[in-house]
């Protein structure tokens, strides 16, 4: 039997893609500056977003959505910063995609959240193929795990904007190698911006309030600017 | 693993292709995969044999081609292949980089139907 050829050219991730794009222009027109968490799991995700919430809460308006795939118990933990926090449970899914997003978004007024966070399923793998329609990405690499993740899990490291060395008050136990780590960021992605935290200790937290108000300040001023 | 979400995204796709053009039989699948796309390629054909069970693409062959990662130099202004995955700078002089141009695709690019 003959067969002929049909053309298609689609992108797979086509669906998402488009969702993600509405949504983050949704989050831009209503001033909301959307923060994506990944990592693998145990890294320290949840207590490095509960300082934040907190940290931030001095002076913004803030909400979280988090990713999980069973249990309710990083919302009730997150919950202590900030009444707006909700879980999305995936289930057997391993990653978070925009829909689910958009679904667990639905009756927050966005124009009364200055940071949204997002964190995702810890999950070095599937979450880089799932943009969610944050503004920026954050990958959390903890100094207990080890210099060579970003080696290991490229992909992930390359889709995110910042990286964040967690549980650096455990560095010298674990003999972390810093500089080493540091390498590895910039070869897999060169030129990311790196900070190191402990959520314990507090240590770098600052620097990354600031990072993250500059943030907004700057996409509000686009926004100011592209109304004008 | 999330190939079999990928699986099902891209049959989904193929069936409304085939729908709009008036229900195709697809004997064989076309598709480009970024090495650096983050899909890996042998669960992704796993996937998509159980994924079509129950759909009109049951006994379609999924092909894959893979698709190299590219990054393009700034200094040489030139696309170069890195040294690997987990080295994107320029193999000749030395520059990181920070634009990819290929090696990020998940993309059906024909279908092989039934004339």
């Amino acid at each position: 039997m003959s067969t002929r050829m049909v053309e298609v050219r689609a992108k797979v991730m086509k669906q998402n893609d488009l969702l993600a794009r509405a949504l983050r222009e949704r989050f831009r027109g209503e001033g909301t500056c959307v923060v994506g968490l990944v990592s693998s799991p145990g890294s320290g995700k949840t207590a490095f977003l509960e300082k934040l919430l907190s940290g931030l809460a001095r002076d913004a308006r803030v909400a979280a959505l988090v990713g999980d795939l069973a249990t309710e118990n990083d919302a009730a933990r997150l919950q202590r910063a900030t009444p707006n926090v909700r879980q999305i449970t995936t289930g057997t899914i391993c990653h978070l995609d925009a829909q689910m997003v958009e679904k667990a978004l639905e009756s927050w007024r966005l124009d009364r959240i200055d940071f949204l966070f997002i964190e995702n399923v810890g999950n070095l793998v599937c979450p880089s193929s799932y943009d969610l329609g944050e503004e920026l990405r954050f990958v959390l690499l903890s100094a207990t795990e080890g210099e060579d993740k970003p080696l290991k899990y490229p992909t992930i490291f390359n889709s995110s904007d910042v990286a964040i060395i967690t549980k650096m008050d455990l560095a010298d136990a674990a003999e972390f190698d810093l500089p080493a780590a540091r390498r590895n960021i910039e070869s897999v992605r060169p030129g990311m911006k790196v900070f190191e935290v402990s959520a314990k200790t507090g240590q770098g937290m600052p620097a990354v309030f600031d990072f993250l108000h500059a943030q907004l300040a700057s996409s509000r001023q686009i926004r100011v600017a592209a109304a004008l | 693993m999330h190939e079999l979400s990928i699986a099902i995204s891209m049959i989904d796709q193929i069936l409304e292709e085939s729908e709009t053009r008036g229900g195709l039989d697809v004997e064989v699948v076309h598709l480009k995969l970024g090495t650096f796309s983050g899909v890996d390629k042998d669960a992704l054909l796993f996937s998509y044999e159980l994924a079509c069970e129950g759909t009109r693409l049951k006994g379609s062959r999924l092909e894959i081609e893979s698709i190299p990662l590219i990054i393009y130099c700034g200094a040489c202004q030139k696309n170069r292949t890195p040294p690997s995955m987990y080295q994107l700078s320029c193999p000749e002089c030395g520059t990181p980089g920070q634009t990819i141009v290929s090696g990020r695709e998940i993309e059906v690019a024909s279908l092989e139907v039934a004339a």
